[in-house]
Order: C-alpha cells, then structure tokens, then sequence
C-alpha cells in the first residue's frame, strides 16, 4: 500500500508550510531586528583546495520510493570517490513540506543543509533572509568549476545543455537561484474502454468539454443504484490529484489573471468564479471529485471506478490495470486500455501545462570553500548517469539535452511494455506527453507568498466541490465569502509586491535624519562659503 | 573669521553626529518598535484566533443547542448518506494529531466508533479531550478511501466519561462483517509476524513507510498472519511515535513472532488497523 493515513499526514503538511512561512517572517524580522549578521555574498573562490575535508548535507525528496533513494545514496557515493575529500551526508525526505519546514527552523540557526531538494516557490520564502541562498550565475559559468568546467573531475552538462525553459524556472529575479533536477507535468489517465463503452471517440486533445460532458454521461445509474458503465457501487468518473495545478492551469489556458511577478495577487475574478461554478456542478451530480475529498484517483480509476484520473507523469507507476505499483487488492483491479494525454484544454491548438519538479538549491556558508564543494555535488546530480537512472523511476524526464540524447536514454524509451516495470508502457508514455510539450509548459511567478498562492487556488476547488457534494446554496454571497475567508485564511492580502500598489509606505523621514541631512548639508555650505571667502581674500591681496 | 567658520564647521558636526547618535537611538527605538509590531501582531493574531476560537464556540454551542434534539444514534450515523450534516455524542478514546488549530481524534460510544479528522479544536481545548472524556461532535460524514469519518467539524464537551474495552475481532478477518466495527478499539490474538521485503530486496519484520523508503521516526508497516491469510498492520506514527512503546516493541519484532495486538481499527483500501500495542508471546 502506497501511504496509510497519507490524507492525514498530507494536511499537516500543507498547513505546517503555511504556518512555517508565517513563522519564518517572525524568524527572520526578529532576526534583522536583533542585528544578526548576515553571511557575505558568496564569491566563487579562485581555486578548490583539494588538502582540506569537507563534510556536506544534502537534504533529498524521494517519492516514497526506495529506488529513488538508492539512486541518491549512488550518486553520492559514486561523487565521493572521484572527490575523496567531500564527504556527502544525506537526509532523506518523502515530502517537499517537511524540507521546508526544516529548512525554515535552520535558517534561524544558521544550521542550514549545504543543498536541498525545493521548489522555486520555496526558494523566494528562503531569500527573506539575507545571503541565505547561493546566487548560482557565476558558479554556473565559471570556467573551472561550472557547468561544464575545465576542472570538475565529471562529465558534466555544459550550461546551454540544460533544458533553457528548466533552467528560466529556476530564475528569482535577476539570478539563478536553483538548478533544476528533475521535471515532470500533469497528465490525464484515461480508461479508453469506458469511454467508448459511453459511445464516445478519443479527441486528439482533451478539452475540459469532452472529460465533463464523458463524466456527466458516466453518472447514469441503474434501478438496483450501481452505475450503469460498470455495473459498481462507485464511479467518480473525473478525479483531480492536485487541485492547486487545476486551478492555474485552467486561468493559465484562458488567459485569465492569477498573480504577476511582482506579487500581485489576481486569483479571485470573474474568470475564478466562471470556472468554480463549472466545476460546481459537476460536483453536485458526482461526475468530478478530489483526491483530497475522495482519495487517490490511481485506485479508482485502477479499480474501473473512474475514467479520467488526473496526476503528476511523476505518478506514472500507479496507473493502469497494469500499473507496478498498486495500492488496492488484486481482486479489485479490472482490466482496461490506459491512454495518457495532456491534462484537459480550453484550446486545443495552443495547449498549456504546468511544469513541475524538484530543483536544487544551495546555503550559503561562511566558508566559500565549502560553498564550491557542495556546488561540486549539485552540479553533479546533472550528469547522465544521476540523470537517466532517476528519471527512469517515476514519470520523470531529464533535464539537460545531453541526457535526452544519450543512446541509453533513447533506447530506454524504445522499450515500452505492460508487463516490465521498469518499461512500463503508461510510465514512458507520461515521459514522451513532456518531452513533446516542453515548449508548452509555464510555471507561476516565484514570489515570496506565491507558494501561499498556490494552496488558495486549490483551496477555492476544495471548497466549491465540498459545498456542491453537500448541496449548499453557491451564489453570489457565498463566492464573497469564499474569496474573502481564502484571501484572509491565506494572508494573501499581506504579501509585499515589488510594484507600487502594494508596497509599505515608510511614511515620512524621521526627525533626526532630517537633522542628520541638514547638518550635513550646512557643513557642506559653510565649507563651501570658506572656500570662496578664502579666494575672495587671495584676491584682494 | 576662521574661529567663526571653525565653530560653525564644529556646532555643525556636533549636530551631525548628535544626528547619528539619535538615529542609533532611533535604530534601537525602531528595533523595539518592531519587536513591539511583532508581538503585537502575534498577540493581535493570537487574540483574534482566540476571538475566532470564542465565536467559534459561541457558534458551536448555538449550533450545539439548536442541534441538542437532533443528536444521532450510532444507527443513525451509521445509516446517513454521506456528506451529509450529522450530530454524535461519544468518547474520546485516542488522540491522533492536533496541528494548527485542528484535531484528529478517535470516538466511541457502547454503539459503535468514529473517526473525527481535523476538528476544529484550540490548544486549550486539545488538552481537555482525556481518554474517556464525552464530547458533541458536529460536522459532515464523509469517506476516503473506505475510512467513514467526520469532516470540517466543530465540538463541545459535555458530561460524561467512558472508556471501549477492546473487542476481539480476530475472527472476522477476512469477513464483511469487520467493517462494521471500523474506528473501534479491537484486539487482535494469536497472529504470527510475516516478512515484509526493504528496499534492498531483504526479508525483514518491518518497514519505516510502506516500501521501506522511510526512516526512524516514520509510520511503521508490519505484515501479520492467521488462517493463512496475511495482513498490513501500521503503526501511526501521529498517534503512537518513535518514543511509544508499541513503536519501539514493533521495532524489535522477529520474523515468526507470535504477537497479540490492540489498536484502532481504521481502514484505508481495506482493513488496515492502527495498532496501539502490542505484546509478544
């Protein structure tokens, strides 16, 4: 079984990271207001000094997935002996909240890891503090030690091998805060034979019409009350994983406002509420649900009791009749054709979906030293053998060119089949759906609150489906209160944007700088009215 | 001249550096007045949750009065659709997790047993619910994953205090009756320690996470057996942590141990029991 009480242990998460950024805003306002020195901006030191140890941290994500985790504990040790002298310790994590919150609770004590598995959206939290995280610019173009350097001991990727779209991800303003890892996108896992069971042909694009319109026929049930597509007591014919990414990217597809890189929240608009009342209902005739309301949509749909599951490619593994990984008895397993597609569209000749995935960034230490060592490793985690051995686990793809290109890789892509795990047909097709979609996969502005922003737009689906299922009244009055409780539940009126609307104004300058100026300006005057006095004498003399 | 000039130059950079001083003075204010921000923003935070605590429960106990007569039976819960609205009274038996304001506890009356995820409950009141403790539980019935439970919730405590004994079920393993004792305490007898496989492909008597993937500290899967039928027991480490004997006993279980068990019977994809102890024969 995949998690036990994981539903539990998934909103602890989602609300310690929320309370973990409040908490860390205190952390770090306290922390300037006590006058704790910040560390010195990192500066790329002129050589690597191979005569000391080094002992580095390296906080990792797996997926609940022990492959995954010896693939790291490889990579380590393979790095740890072509640099004997960099010791590499890694702590392991199943979940990208419980980093966070760690990270947070270190960066008050300066007790960071070296490098960590995050998300940008986690990075611009980290950056409240000052010189916390490594600007990776000159690192990444160091000709010695950056990508593709003359001194790394590794074949690493040359910078222009990173995919350019991964790498922009990774970009917090003007720098580079992060490399990217691994990246994945959301896919529909469809149960084609039921969808033609319902006398429905597969479009080449789903669009949001069709999966509504195939799950709303799904719902018809017979006089006994089991459903008439599968003859079960259950069929939830729509289930969205993440309902975060379901709200961005359908603003995303519409052009409609969410945030702006500056900060500025967007999310509650005409456009929001046209699609929670969509999905309203749907949810009312329990043609859609959640995972968070239902469960995951892999045992459903595995079990013949949904049509179109959405998930991560990076779950991949779970899906299909198929599937290597299963959480629901065997018994309970029927048998169906998976198709993957792209998550649904609004248009169809322009498809958009969000890019997802774990990146690296790095802690600034007080030894630069120490900073180069653990760049040594997180460059390394781009190299072919990390990339191709990680990336085959889940529905992941990789990140540089020169991995995609590897003979390895291709062949690895050629070998799809139903019954091999590790060529999971439905895996590598998830695969395939990103690496033909690069170009059409966005991220949100990385801002600090942004992650806050995330969760509020899941939040609004959450909501609306829970209301719809227990068939409360949604109008007018409650969409108001629904944005207001979310934007106040969520801070997200509080979040400091870089543009003129929202930024404090420091009022006016304090009594005594304004001494402090004239004074200095009168010092300035008189010294000047000497100068010219003085001349004046010269002069006349 | 130059004495005038020198003494204006002089008052001036007295008052500069009087400017400097008082702008340290003001850095320092400033420091305080911040501090002061900060745990004004925290206490104001705190008093409004408070406020929002204390409206929640004058909210509660109005909803509480007007829904006194509207109390269900275990029958009566039992027999309601889901999502739909429901009031119950019962026994606090086990508290699973309190995090930010909500609790997750496990219920029961001499009827039957109910799981209450993420109530809404303040610190203050976390710490009232003893074992044994009544309290009236308002909120929506809802199901993930097979687990019946309570959602968005609110309580009250009123009188009363009971305590389940644990009931045998050892018997109904494998049967469609068990399900009717879901979020009981039960007792489990006679079962014998199978192997579980680690990441590494070993045969082992435990794992941290379901496939081993996890460390000390994690939610504890074990595999146990009886009538040739094996089943997937946990540890949760919310309720029971690495410090509880029960985790540090599953953490020394054998392969081929006999063991009897006591625990919650929660269900996730079938029955998956919530073992709270366990004694080796």
């Amino acid at each position: 079984m995949r998690s036990l009480s994981f539903f539990s242990k998934k909103f602890h998460s989602a609300a310690r990271v929320f309370m973990s950024t409040v908490i860390l805003m205190s952390v770090l306002t306290s922390a300037s207001c006590h006058g704790a020195k910040p560390l010195d901006a990192f500066d790329v030191p002129d050589s690597f000094d191979e005569s000391r140890d080094y002992d580095i941290t390296f906080w990792a994500k797996n997926d609940t997935n022990a492959t995954q985790k010896n693939i790291y504990n490889k990579a380590a040790d393979d790095f740890m002996a072509l640099y004997p002298n960099i010791h590499v310790n890694i702590r392991f994590y199943t979940d990208y909240g419980q980093i966070y919150n760690d990270v947070i609770t270190n960066i008050a004590t300066n007790t960071t890891p070296n490098i960590c598995i995050t998300y940008p959206d986690h990075i611009a939290t980290y950056m409240t503090g000052e010189s916390v995280i490594v600007p990776l610019d000159s690192l990444m173009e160091d000709g010695r030690f950056g990508l593709g350097g003359s001194e790394v001991k590794f074949d690493s990727p040359e910078k222009d091998e990173v995919i350019p779209e991964y790498l922009e991800e990774c970009r917090i303003g003007t720098d580079h805060y992060a490399l990217p890892y691994m990246r994945s996108t959301e896919a529909c896992y469809v149960n084609k034979d039921y969808v033609e069971k319902l006398g429905y042909e597969l479009p080449d694009v789903l669009t949001w019409d069709f999966v509504f319109e195939v799950s709303e026929a799904a719902t018809r049930k017979n006089d006994d009350g089991t459903y008439a597509i599968n003859g079960q007591k259950t069929m939830i014919p729509f289930i969205y994983k993440s309902t975060d990414n379901m709200m961005i990217q359908m603003l995303f597809q519409k052009g409609a406002p969410y945030s702006t890189p500056a900060g500025e929240v967007d999310l509650f608009n005409d456009n929001t509420r046209e699609i929670l009342d969509g999905i309203s209902g749907h949810a009312q005739s329990g043609a859609f649900s959640t995972f968070k309301i239902s469960s995951y949509p892999a045992n459903f749909l595995n079990a013949g009791q949904c049509i179109f599951a959405v998930d991560s490619t990076a779950g991949a593994t779970w899906m299909g009749a198929h599937a290597p990984n299963v959480d629901i008895s065997e018994d309970k397993i029927v048998d169906f054709e998976t198709v993957v597609y792209p998550v649904p569209q609004y248009d169809p000749e322009h498809p958009k979906m969000i890019s997802q995935g774990p990146s690296v960034c790095l802690f600034n230490k007080e030894d630069p030293q120490e900073v180069l060592a653990s760049w040594l490793f997180a460059s390394y985690l781009l190299t072919n053998d990390v990339q191709l051995s990680y990336c085959q686990t889940e529905g992941y793809v990789p990140v540089t060119s020169k991995a995609r290109k590897d003979q390895a890789y291709i062949d690895y892509l050629s070998q799809k089949s139903e019954t091999d795990a590790l060529h999971y047909r439905v895996k590598i097709d998830a695969c395939e759906l990103l690496l033909n979609n690069t170009e059409n996969t966005f991220v949100t502005p990385v801002f600090n609150g942004s992650a806050s922003l995330r969760s509020a737009a899941g939040e609004l689906i959450e909501n609306v489906t829970k209301s719809s299922r227990r068939k409360q009244t949604i109008d007018d009055a409650y969409y108001e209160k629904l944005f207001s409780d979310t934007n106040s539940l969520y801070r997200l009126d509080q979040i400091e944007t870089k543009a003129t609307g929202n930024i404090k104004d420091l009022g006016k300058l304090p009594t005594t700088s304004v001494i402090l100026l004239i004074s200095l300006g009168v010092t300035w005057l008189l010294i000047g009215a000497y100068v010219v006095y003085r001349s004046i004498l010269k002069k006349r003399m | 001249m130059k004495k005038y000039i020198a003494a204006c130059l002089s008052a001036a950079m007295i008052l500069a550096l009087a400017g400097c001083s008082k702008e340290d003075s003001k850095t320092d204010a400033t420091t305080t007045t911040a501090e002061a921000t900060t745990e004004a923003t925290t206490e104001a935070t705190t008093e409004a949750t408070e406020s929002e605590t204390e409206a929640s429960e004058s909210e509660t106990e109005a909803t509480e009065s007007e829904a006194a007569g509207d109390v269900m039976t275990y029958a009566d819960y039992a027999a309601a659709d889901l999502d739909t609205e429901v009031t119950i009274e019962a026994y606090v038996q086990a508290k699973q997790s309190w995090w930010e304001d909500k609790a997750t506890v496990y219920l029961q009356d001499e009827d039957g047993a109910y799981f209450c995820y993420e109530m809404a409950c303040s610190e203050d009141d976390y710490a009232k619910l003893v074992d044994g403790q009544k309290i009236r539980v308002n909120g929506f019935k809802s199901e993930w994953s097979g687990e019946v439970e309570i959602v968005d919730a609110t309580f009250e405590i009123v009188d009363g205090n009971w305590t389940a004994t644990p009931v045998d079920v050892t018997d109904l393993l494998g049967t469609d009756e068990l399900v009717e004792k879901q979020n009981q305490l039960v007792s489990f007898t006679g079962m014998t320690v199978e192997a579980s496989k680690d990441a590494d492909g070993n045969e082992v008597a435990f794992l941290y996470k379901w496939d081993g993937s996890g460390n000390e500290g994690d939610d504890l899967y074990f595999n146990v057996s009886i009538n040739g039928e094996t089943y997937t027991f946990t540890v949760e480490s919310y309720l029971c942590d690495k410090d509880s004997d029960v985790y540090k006993t599953v953490s020394g279980l054998k392969v081929g141990d006999t063991v009897d068990m006591e625990g919650f019977l929660y269900w996730y994809e079938g029955v998956n029991p919530h073992i709270t102890n366990v004694t080796v024969k």
